[in-house]
């Protein structure tokens, strides 16, 4: 296992007053938020809303314009290494390159994320996402959904603590959807943390143990996932204006 | 209220007496100085195309220093310097060609001859263009205001290298270089007095672009928080 | 614990990327069978200019590298628009290392490339040309040339993937700041294809290394700012 240091009562992540801003345009407007290990957090939110780019500001993608982030004990301005070293990112683009084959592309990451015991990891994962029998074909043979799953298993490959997935119910077949389950379970062992932005209310409050919504860039409601459905939808649309 | 009064006197001051420097600086050209005896009244034009030259690698320069300054502390405020010197040196640049090309015509009789100079300050204009085209044509504000500013820091560093070439080109190969000969003390006198005249212009020119980009920026926040507001 | 990034990690994360391009090359053999094909139509459109026979060195060096010089910025510019393709410049941005190590990697497999491409071209060329046998100092000035075009043209490229009219960037940007090296190149093949050596040909090398040594070390550091989103 590649293990790594986690600290059991530290939060997995943790943002104060962050600031987006791309010159006059304010994506983040002061967002505060913390996620505990063991947490699975959903994120709704219209498009615009900054989900994503609060995602990316997490992934170490997008450098904030003001306030504090740090993710798995690391502060993002000072360890932003350490931090990638430590979350898996899955989005709707897979990450993989087409002439590769699935093992070659997972070979690669492994090795620029110092991977022991590549190989037998490599297998492992192959198997977990049920791609053993494809996993010398190039990438670009294998159907979406089966990208897809490779795409999980890519985020995977260095058994990251924090996991960061932008809208990942959409296009997933079964076999992604059961992966992704085991993944989530896992994190409810206190190990592992999940920050997930979601379109569709049901999926997203299914899987998740707790929800925040958010508005024009502001964390606008959030909260233990207490109420069912239908009172989440009242209050998205009373947070958002939109209607789910 | 008491600094916009003072900016507001500054900039009358800088202004007054930058119109003042140029003033004198035609009296000087057209009036003063004595006619060149081998090259005729065309040379006259010698005393701006040197100030120009000379501007826009100062204006350059600037480009660099507010490059690094931007990319370090993201102020827009440094943005904002840079592209408009950079649009001040693109101007200054396309002169410096024109006035050049006036000049090799009429006192050589070929439009262009690669003198080495002129050559530089082509490329020089080249440089310039694609630093004002990718801020255009970037996919989004923030980027580009970074790439422009990667073109300014790299292309300040291959001028040298550029002008080195060139030269080292055309030693091989001479070719007639245009604007060589002794310089008398009236010409002398008269030369200075326009590199002041046309530098003065150089800040003006740099202080109301900056400030009108400023106010566009201003005028444009306000309008779409006006437009959020509905 | 995870081994620290010392100068062996570092080139082993270099050799990784250039390693992959390698591959994924090797499988398509876009980039090398295109730039080959494009560089020789060059040659022979640019031919149809001039009287074959009555060709100075000079100006057989001049043809070689526009024609170096043109397929170089197609080949540059393919470099991130494959990564560009399902995202995978994100993929290499949230590895845990530092940018430089990124662009040095993309830096050294486009290099690669372009030597291979080179490597075909030049005796093509000799051959086409009628020129007296092949120039030892052509092992340098090559190499030299191409290692300009590749240290600028690599960051230009991560630029020019992200802005409109992306092919009509790369060219505008790439040919005003490479130009010493395009004279250079130029001006010291001509001379040594018609028989000069080392001693006339010192100065240009030097342009060449001048700007190689500038732009080798600025490049790693501006291309942080380049690809962050």
């Amino acid at each position: 296992m590649n293990g790594v240091d986690i600290q059991a009562d530290g939060y997995a992540i943790e943002v104060k007053r962050l600031i987006k801003s791309y010159g006059e345009h304010h994506a983040l407007r002061g967002i505060d938020l913390s996620v505990k290990w063991g947490d699975i957090l959903a994120i709704f939110g219209p498009n615009g809303a900054g989900k994503t780019t609060l995602l990316k500001v997490l992934a170490t993608l997008v450098k904030p314009s003001a306030g504090d982030v740090s993710v798995a004990g690391f502060n993002l301005k000072q360890d932003a290494i350490m931090i990638r070293r430590r979350i898996g990112v899955v989005t709707h683009q897979t990450l993989l390159y087409d002439d590769l084959s699935a093992y070659e592309n997972l070979r690669f990451y492994g090795k620029m994320y110092d991977v022991s015991n590549l190989r037998d990891r490599i297998n492992h994962l192959v198997a977990q996402v049920g791609l053993e029998s494809r996993i010398h074909d190039p990438v670009r043979t294998l159907s979406r959904g089966m990208q897809q799953r490779l795409a999980i298993a890519r985020a995977l490959i260095h058994d990251p603590p924090v996991l960061l997935l932008d809208e990942p119910g959409t296009g997933l077949d079964q076999h992604a959807s059961a992966m992704f389950a085991t993944i989530l379970n896992s994190a409810a062992n206190k190990q592992r943390a999940v920050l997930m932005t979601s379109h569709s209310l049901e999926q997203g409050a299914a899987l998740s143990s707790r929800v925040a919504i958010m508005a024009d860039g502001k964390i606008a409601y959030e909260g233990s996932k207490q109420l069912d459905i239908g009172n989440l939808r009242e209050v998205y649309y009373q947070c958002t204006g939109v209607k789910d | 209220m008491q600094s916009l009064k003072r900016n507001a006197l500054s900039m009358s001051s800088l202004l007054g007496l930058t119109f003042v420097t140029m003033l004198a600086a035609q009296l000087l050209v057209f009036i003063y100085v004595p006619t060149e005896e081998t090259m005729g009244v065309v040379q006259r034009i010698f005393y701006f195309h040197v100030p120009l030259a000379w501007n826009s690698f100062i204006a350059f320069a600037v480009v660099f220093v507010c490059s690094i300054l931007y990319l370090r502390r993201r102020d827009m405020k440094w943005d904002r310097l840079a592209r408009t010197s950079a649009e001040i040196g693109f101007l200054f640049a396309s002169l410096v060609l024109i006035t050049g090309t006036i000049w090799s015509k009429t006192a050589w009789g070929t439009w262009w001859a690669w003198d080495p100079r002129l050559t530089t300050t082509l490329i020089l204009w080249f440089i310039y263009l694609a630093y004002l085209l990718i801020s255009a044509y970037a996919t989004e504000e923030s980027r580009g205001a970074r790439y422009a500013a990667v073109i300014g820091i790299i292309g300040f560093l291959d001028v040298p290298i550029v002008a080195l070439a060139i030269i080292l080109w055309r030693t091989q190969h001479p070719g007639p270089i245009i604007f060589e000969g002794g310089l008398t003390g009236a010409m002398l006198l008269t030369l200075m007095v326009c590199i002041l005249a046309f530098t003065l212009l150089y800040f003006c020119l740099l202080v109301q672009g900056t400030s009108l980009r400023r106010d566009r920026n201003e005028v444009k926040m306000l309008k779409r928080s006006i437009d959020e507001g509905k | 614990m995870y081994r620290s990034e010392g100068l062996k990690g570092s080139a082993d994360k270099i050799l990784t990327i250039v390693w992959k391009d390698i591959k994924s090359e090797i499988r398509t053999k876009e980039i090398a069978t295109s730039l080959v094909a494009f560089a020789l139509l060059v040659i022979i459109v640019v031919s149809f200019a001039l009287e074959p026979g009555e060709n100075t060195s000079t100006i057989a060096a001049g043809i070689l590298w526009v024609a170096f010089t043109f397929a170089g910025v197609l080949g540059l510019s393919r470099s991130f628009v494959l990564e560009k393709d399902k995202g995978c410049l994100q993929g290499l941005m949230l590895c845990p290392v530092d940018r430089s190590l990124l662009y040095l990697g993309k830096m050294l497999s486009i290099l690669v490339f372009m030597l291979v491409v080179e490597a075909i071209i030049v005796p093509v060329f000799i051959v086409l040309f009628n020129q007296h046998g092949f120039p030892p100092q052509l092992l340098v000035i090559v190499p030299l040339a191409t290692i300009g075009f590749a240290a600028v043209g690599t960051l230009f490229s991560a630029m020019a993937v992200n802005t409109r009219a992306r092919d009509v960037m790369m060219p505008l940007l790439f040919l005003p700041i490479a130009a010493p090296v395009i004279i250079a190149a130029i001006k010291s093949t001509g001379l040594v294809l018609s028989g000069e050596s080392w001693g006339a040909i010192a100065s240009w090398l030097g342009v060449m290394a001048a700007f190689d040594v500038i732009f080798l070390a600025v490049s790693p550091l501006v291309f942080e700012f380049v690809i962050e989103e």
